[in-house]
C-alpha cells in the first residue's frame, strides 16, 4: 500500500492529487511504526508530516494556483532516463542485499518498550540533551529565515 | 518479521523518490519526493532499532533506542527544511511566475 501510493505521488499530473497520495503514504508508514510498537514516532509522524507539512504544501500549491495542469511538455528521453536510473539503483541495492548477512535477523513486532514515550523521553533528556537544545536553535533560525525570505518586497 | 522485508520496502520507497526527483519538473513535486526519501530512511532506522533491541535487550534494556531518537531529530530537521524551502519556492514563483526547474537553471534573471 505504501509502495502503490508512493508511485501515485510521482505519476499523478495534478500536484494536489500528488500531495494527497503523499499523505496516504505517510499514513502507511505510521502504520508500520505502530506495528513495530514505536508509538511515539508513529504519532509524531502523523502530526508533523501528515498534519503540518502536508497542509503547508497544500497551502503553497493553492496559493500558486497550480491545480491546472501547468507542467509543460518535457523530453520523453529524459523522463525515461530518470526512470531507468531509479530502477537501476533499486536493482543494485536489492542485489547487494542478497549477499548481506541479515538473513537471520528479525524485527521485534508488537512488544518491546523502547518505542514508548517514557523511555524515549528519558534518554532524550539525559544523553541527547545538547542536540535537543541545538535543534531548538535550528528551529528558531528556520522560523526567522522563513519570515525574512517570505517577506514581500526588499 | 524478517528484517529483509523492511529493507526492501525502504529501498523501493527511496528509489521511487529518486525517480520522482529525476523525472518531474515541478519544484514542489521534487520537494515532496525528497520528503519521501527521508521517510524511507526513517522507516529503515526504526526497523534496525527494533532489530538491535531484540538482540541486545538482555544486556541493556535501552538497546537500540538511539535509532528512534535519530529518527526524531531527522523529523525536526525535515520540518525546518520544508518551511525554509517552501518560502524559497514562493519567492521564486513571485519573481519568475513559474516553478518549472528548467526555467530556474541560471540562479538569476
Amino acid at each position: 500500500m505504501a509502495l502503490g501510493s508512493a508511485l501515485m505521488v510521482i505519476i499523478s499530473r495534478n500536484p494536489v492529487h500528488s500531495v494527497l497520495w503523499l499523505i496516504v503514504t505517510f499514513f502507511a508508514i505510521s502504520g508500520h511504526y505502530i506495528m513495530m510498537n514505536a508509538q511515539f514516532l508513529g504519532i509524531v509522524n502523523l502530526i508533523v508530516y501528515a498534519g503540518a507539512i502536508m497542509v503547508l504544501f497544500l497551502f503553497v500549491i493553492m496559493l500558486m494556483n497550480l491545480n491546472a495542469e501547468t507542467e509543460p511538455k518535457k523530453n520523453k528521453w529524459l523522463k525515461m532516463a530518470g526512470i531507468i536510473a531509479g530502477g537501476c539503483l533499486l536493482l543494485v541495492l536489492v542485489a547487494a542485499l542478497k549477499d548481506a548477512e541479515v538473513k537471520s535477523s528479525t524485527v521485534q513486532l508488537v512488544d518491546g518498550e523502547i518505542g514508548l514515550i517514557k523511555q524515549l523521553g528519558h534518554v532524550l533528556f539525559t544523553e541527547y540533551v545538547v542536540p535537543f537544545e541545538v535543534s531548538s536553535v535550528l528551529f528558531l533560525s528556520a522560523m526567522v529565515g522563513t519570515v525574512v525570505i517570505g517577506k514581500k518586497g526588499d | 518479521m524478517n528484517i529483509e522485508y523492511y529493507i526492501v520496502l525502504s529501498i523501493a520507497l527511496f528509489c521511487i523518490g529518486i525517480a520522482g526527483v529525476l523525472t518531474r519538473r515541478n519544484a514542489i513535486i521534487i520537494f515532496m519526493c525528497i520528503e519521501l526519501m527521508l521517510n524511507a530512511v526513517n522507516l529503515l532506522l526504526v526497523a534496525f532499532s527494533k532489530m538491535h533491541h531484540l538482540k541486545g535487550v538482555a544486556a541493556n534494556p535501552n538497546a537500540g533506542i538511539d535509532g528512534q531518537l535519530f529518527v526524531f531529530f531527522i523529523m525536526v530537521v525535515a520540518a525546518a527544511e520544508v518551511s525554509v524551502g517552501l518560502a524559497i519556492i514562493v519567492m521564486m514563483y513571485r519573481n519568475v511566475h513559474s516553478v518549472d526547474v528548467n526555467f530556474l537553471n541560471r540562479l538569476k534573471h
